[in-house]
């Protein structure tokens, strides 16, 4: 039988020759081709769990017996999770220590490397920081910084300053956590708005020198508008990262001191893989996917990312 | 986090060895059948030493082969959730006080009392209570391998350059209300930069150069820390095994608290918290920052390989009512997703067996739970240079311990109280705030 139906095929094939000749037809099929590695990736390991997490997040499952429907009830108890509201804030409160200044450090060395610093040697100096695995990173600084060994808190100590427990302090350790991470990813923002500004044609630059404006003037009329499109993407993913914030705070605060790190994924984590509390886990990674999708619409509206001015 | 490195792993019984040290042999439909059991531990110190056991068993039965498996403290706990879950465990591993009510309570661990009934292995040759840890409403989970206590750690050289004498710990005071002997023999280690000690007016507390003492406060079970004091008032975490009701905003509590933290945060004679966070308490010992740690005898071997300077373990401080300290245990249980429970069961009972403590007793790298065995441990640490018989005359005093709140959500438990201590120990929180919200808490999980 099965025989059969592949006999079958081809010959039906060869019957109707525009069907399968057609070079649209085949320009199409090529596409597809060239799609399916990554839709096989994309169904097995986003949307099928993705779909799975939403089933999940409706029962009660410890991982190793059947799950339990249990309706809304993970959502309802969510909203009325003080641990769960703290970790929300939280979240927000590392994302706007860590956004706003790292996009624009990003901006300030783009600008510097555009305009004054040439040669790809440098430029591939930005990208050391983030080549470097987060894991490394995070323990590095964690050395660094550590109240009575790091050699920071040495140097701090030599021209008369106190002393500084950074990762050990409830005040400090979200601060020094975003500045980590700034220190990481500065360089690689900065190369992706740098790529953006090399797109800007150096005549509209050679116009505006001609009419006399000043290199501020420029950044400001001629670099910041003709960016937009780039800015956005930098601004939406990195803020969508930064909303994900997890393995520094793995490595060094795990959420400590006193709560002051406990992040949304730190939260998710400890109820699934300390508390087995799999389907509350789920609801609340939802409701951070719900959050980051309002947050990117709203981020690509307020910047019309869409528009710009070079096209 | 304080769980982490605490036990030292014991072995399990093997039946056939037990009871006449003449290794039993397993039946088997074919002998030549070989089966191979995998083992799980989590302290690399100990690894030698089951793998002697493993040796000896592996010749008196030799169609059960056994695999020793050894990951970290973190990767293990992780390593064993995903094994379950994916079905592919081994099928015995070294289990912890901490972790195994939540196990079981899954059915992922054997009840092994109809084998220990039938085998007549006999549960009271363990040191203590060690036995009936593992037990519970009439099923077992485990057979004692070792146990562990805590005694202090000095710095010989500092105590030498204060004038101390080691002597005084065979005989010091602590109480809650002004710290007794404790208090003043930390404050006279505490030397500020420009050499004042913590007894001199003149001592300056943002200068200190050397702590007389560090303790991780902000642990949820102050393991090697406020639980001993706080025991030492007559205070218990709970009534008795396997409670419902936390006594966390007892007074006496309270009051061991805010002693503790006050010789950090006012008196800036024991170590602050941040600093203990990041560094233990032990690595503050070995880089000279403190004179003094409290720690338990699973570190042993630690201390010896890692400190650069003379130091020794003496006893520790007597309470208003007791000098005690947390009595824990560590057991190997079998994964009921084994599919060779006969040899599991084997190798547990081997390793619970005088003979396999034995062995682990003269490598020195933990107390196991016969006591002839700590004798044997005793003697090889002797070797080694290391007087440990702090850690077991602890043990053996009459009511020299109090036992591990085994109870269920201890997750639920750790996160509660890591967050009340911490904000005690950081100064952010009144011991009495702190304590009796976190009471609330963790007894509402109940």
């Amino acid at each position: 039988m099965s025989t059969q139906a592949v006999a079958v095929t081809p010959r039906a094939a060869r019957v109707r020759p525009d069907w399968m000749r057609g070079w649209r037809r085949r320009e199409t099929l090529v596409a597809w081709l060239f799609i399916l590695p990554s839709l096989i990736g994309f169904t097995v390991f986003y949307l099928v769990p993705a779909i799975r997490g939403l089933y999940i997040s409706f029962t009660d499952w410890d991982l190793l017996s059947t799950p339990t429907f249990v309706g809304a009830d993970n959502y309802r108890n969510l909203l009325q999770d003080g641990d769960f509201r703290h970790s929300l804030w939280v979240t927000l409160y590392y994302v706007l220590l860590n956004i706003p200044l790292q996009t624009m450090l990003g901006l300030i060395i783009a600008v510097v490397f555009d305009r004054f610093v040439h040669g790809s040697g440098w430029r591939s100096l930005l990208l050391l920081p983030w080549l470097m695995p987060n894991v490394i990173v995070a323990l590095l600084f964690l050395w660094l910084l550590d109240p009575g060994l790091g050699i920071f808190n040495v140097f701090l100590d030599a021209i008369g300053l106190p002393k500084q427990s950074f990762f050990g302090s409830v005040g400090q350790a979200m601060p020094t956590i975003a500045g980590v991470n700034i220190w990481r990813f500065v360089g690689y923002t900065a190369l992706l708005i740098l790529a953006g500004m090399q797109r800007i044609p150096k005549d509209v630059y050679e116009a505006g020198a001609i009419d006399g404006a000043s290199e501020t003037r420029m950044f400001f009329n001629i670099t910041l508008p003709l960016l937009k499109p780039v800015l956005t993407f930098v601004l939406v993913t990195s803020v969508v990262g930064s909303f994900q914030i997890f393995d520094t705070i793995a490595v060094t605060t795990k959420g400590g001191p006193v709560d002051a790190t406990r992040v949304i994924n730190w939260f998710i984590y400890q109820q699934a893989f300390e508390r087995f509390k799999f389907g509350y886990a789920t609801a609340a990674s939802l409701i951070l996917f719900v959050i980051l999708v309002i947050v990117s619409l709203v981020q690509m509206r307020l910047l019309n990312a869409n528009e710009s001015d070079l096209a | 986090m304080v769980l982490k490195s605490r036990m030292t792993r014991r072995t399990f019984a093997a039946g056939a060895l037990a009871a006449a040290a003449a290794p039993a042999v397993i039946k088997s439909a074919n002998a030549a059948d070989s089966v191979e059991i995998k083992y799980m531990l989590w302290d690399s110190n100990q690894q030698p030493a089951y793998q002697a056991c493993a040796d000896t068993f592996t010749k008196a039965n030799p169609n059960i082969k056994i695999t020793i498996q050894q990951l970290g403290w973190d990767d293990y706990w992780t390593a064993i959730q995903t094994g379950m879950v994916s079905g592919d465990l081994a099928d015995v591993f070294t289990n912890h006080l901490a972790k195994y009510p939540e196990l079981a309570s899954k059915s992922q661990l054997v009840d092994i009392q109809p084998m220990v009934d039938h085998d007549k292995v006999p549960t009271n040759i363990y040191t203590g209570q060690l036995a009936d840890l593992w037990s519970r409403d009439g099923k077992r989970y485990g057979l004692p391998k070792d146990w562990d206590t805590i005694s202090v750690v000095y710095n010989a050289d500092m105590l030498t350059a204060a004038g101390v004498d080691p002597k005084v710990f065979d005989e010091w005071k602590w109480n809650p209300k002004d710290g007794g002997d404790l208090a003043q023999l930390v404050a006279k280690l505490t030397l500020d930069e420009s050499g004042k000690n913590g007894l001199d007016p003149a001592f300056n507390k943002s200068k200190v150069k050397q702590y007389g003492l560090a303790m991780g406060l902000g642990d949820p079970y102050g393991q090697t820390g406020w639980s001993l004091f706080a025991a030492s008032t007559g205070w218990r975490f709970m009534d008795k095994p396997w409670g419902t009701k936390y006594n966390l905003d007892d007074q006496r509590l309270i009051d061991t608290m805010t002693q503790l933290s006050s010789m950090s945060l006012e008196k800036g004679w024991m170590a602050p918290e941040d600093q203990v966070t990041s560094l233990k308490t032990e690595s503050m010992f070995t880089a000279g920052k403190t004179a003094l740690v409290f720690h338990g005898s699973w570190m042993i071997n630690w201390f010896g390989d890692n400190t650069k300077f003379k130091f020794g373990f003496g006893r520790l401080p007597t309470g208003p009512e007791a000098r005690i300290c947390m009595f824990n245990g560590l057991a190997d249980s079998i994964w009921t997703g084994t599919k060779h429970k006969d040899e599991a069961w084997a190798w547990v009972k081997y390793l619970a067996s005088p003979e396999a403590q034995d062995i682990v007793g003269t490598y020195g790298v933990v107390f196991p739970a016969i006591p002839a065995a700590d004798q044997k441990a005793k003697a090889a640490w002797a070797k080694k240079g290391e007087d440990v018989a702090s850690y077991l005359d602890q043990a053996q005093q009459k009511d020299g311990t109090f036992l591990f709140p085994i109870a269920d959500h201890a997750s639920e438990y750790t996160s509660i109280m890591t967050a009340a201590m911490q904000s005690i120990a950081l100064g952010k929180s009144s011991p009495k705030d702190a304590l009796t919200k976190a009471n609330k808490d963790v007894n509402k999980l109940f």
